[in-house]
């Protein structure tokens, strides 16, 4: 929802160095080393996915990797755990719809 | 293929501390975990441990952490991350996906499976809506990415996890609304509990959360109260404007590993679930096998250290390392400490269950 940018245990946030990621089309400023998720969170995204039977929204739940509730497509690779999956400069990020499909080129064949 | 006298299975406090013991006696070790960074939930934990000096009360998890790191720096000790463990057959072979992408084998001597826990959920109306969340999901995201994930959040659950992540989420500037507790009284230390409270959070206790309100993500919680079959009481809700909803219901240690390798269990309610059976040198009923940390039985980081101590002592012994008057006497020690922080109020449940495990592991050696 949003940086926290004082804190009084970890103190101010110090400069990192930022890259530029995009979710559905919209640029977003994250930074280096931090997972997805928490880029997205900070940037007020909550919703990652919708189901494939009853297309209900699915955001971070665990956040460690063990319950794949955040799973998103990411440069083209669907079910991709969003919360244990570091920012990459130019990552392209998706919403997932059900059980996503590969975005290969010329392989757009839905699983 | 790669052979190691010792492979850890998982770099967080006890998996780190079993492989340090390990390398400080002279065997060759691999630490495997599939997370990007050591230390496994210790860099999240910002409040100041439990325990005596010794078992380094009054220190962060956090610098905790960082020492252990150091450590294990300091004895260049082979760590292999982003490397999950997938499988651990009978003859000792170690099957690891390394770095994400390479399928390889490594043959092991001993094995020390500290895999750690997940967290408990509670199933409710709307309990899948973004927003609702572990309150270690949202521990990480505070104090390891300093990203909030909400405004104004519901907590369920006031054990320890319960009351620490509220007042961490106080300390990251978001508003806690109530700390809902379906038994009568509270269930974290005294300590936890008043610094929340003191800071105004009202406690819920016989309340549940019965559904989570919203469209698209969690805008609201409503709570009821519990009647003495802790059945809701009808007429008894009460709506909570919310964007969050943290879950501190208690961890299962994750024990898949250990039932591919083929060791035996036991259910043990008060640590968490069922539980690879062990002895007081945390071997498995599987010759070779040690388990150390969440994996033996939920309990905290300060005992997860000494447990994997003691799984190092007694892996590096068994090949070896020590003779048997030096590990008695390294163990002996371990027991101490294991002791102290397995006493008091809090404390004794854990004590009096471990002690049923060991039992068990005596009773299934003379089947």
């Amino acid at each position: 929802m949003s940086r926290i940018k004082e804190h009084p245990i970890l103190g101010n946030e110090i400069r990192r160095k930022k890259v530029t990621i995009y979710c559905d089309n919209r640029e977003i400023k994250a930074y280096e080393g931090e997972m997805i998720a928490a880029a997205l969170i900070a940037n007020g995204i909550r919703t990652f996915r919708y189901t494939k039977r009853f297309d209900k929204p699915r955001g971070l739940y665990c956040g460690i990797g063990r319950c794949t509730d955040c799973v998103m497509t990411v440069n083209g690779i669907p079910n991709v755990r969003t919360c244990i999956t570091p920012v990459e400069e130019g990552m392209v990020i998706t919403t997932q719809e059900g059980l996503g499909c590969w975005e290969r080129s010329g392989d757009n064949e839905k699983i | 293929m790669k052979k190691y006298e010792v492979v850890v299975v998982g770099a967080g406090p006890a998996g780190l501390s079993a492989a340090i013991e390990c390398a400080r006696a002279g065997a060759k070790v691999l630490v495997a975990d599939e997370n990007n960074k050591p230390g496994g939930q210790l860099f999240k934990q910002i409040h100041k441990f439990f325990g005596s000096k010794e078992h380094k009360a009054g220190v962060r998890g956090i610098y905790i952490g960082e020492q252990l790191l150091k450590e294990t720096e300091n004895l260049s000790i082979e760590v292999w991350l982003g490397s999950e463990v997938c499988g651990i057959d009978a003859d000792k072979s170690v099957w690891i996906i390394k770095n994400k992408e390479e399928s390889c084998c490594v043959k092991a001597e001993r094995i020390i499976i500290a895999s750690g826990a997940t967290e408990n959920s509670i199933a409710f109306e709307g309990w899948t809506l973004p927003g609702v969340m572990g309150a270690g999901a949202a521990q990480t995201m505070m104090n390891c990415y300093r990203v909030l994930p909400g405004k104004r959040v519901l907590m369920i659950g006031s054990g320890n996890v319960g009351v620490i992540v509220s007042y961490q989420l106080l300390q990251a500037g978001a508003e806690v609304v109530g700390i809902v507790e379906a038994a009568s009284a509270l269930g974290g230390y005294g300590v936890h509990t008043a610094k929340v409270r003191r800071a105004g959070v009202p406690f819920y206790t016989g309340y549940t959360v019965k559904r989570g309100i919203g469209e698209k993500y969690i805008e609201a919680a409503e709570i009821v109260k519990l009647d003495s079959d802790w059945k809701h009481i009808p007429g008894s809700e009460k709506i909570l404007t919310a964007d969050t909803i943290c879950l501190a219901v208690g961890l299962t240690p994750l024990i898949e590993l250990a039932w591919l390798a083929g060791c035996r269990f036991t259910y043990s309610a008060k640590l968490g679930g069922h539980i690879p059976v062990h002895n007081k040198y945390m071997e498995t009923t599987v010759k070779g096998i040690y388990i150390a940390g969440d994996v033996s039985g939920i309990e905290e980081a300060s005992t997860a250290m000494e447990e994997g101590r003691l799984a190092g002592i007694s892996a590096a012994w068994s090949l070896g390392y020590y003779d048997d008057q030096e590990a008695e006497i390294l163990i002996e020690e371990e027991w101490r400490k294991l002791n102290l922080l397995r006493c008091g109020q809090f404390g004794v449940n854990r004590k009096v269950s471990k002690d049923e495990i060991l039992n068990k592991w005596e009773e299934m050696r003379n089947e």
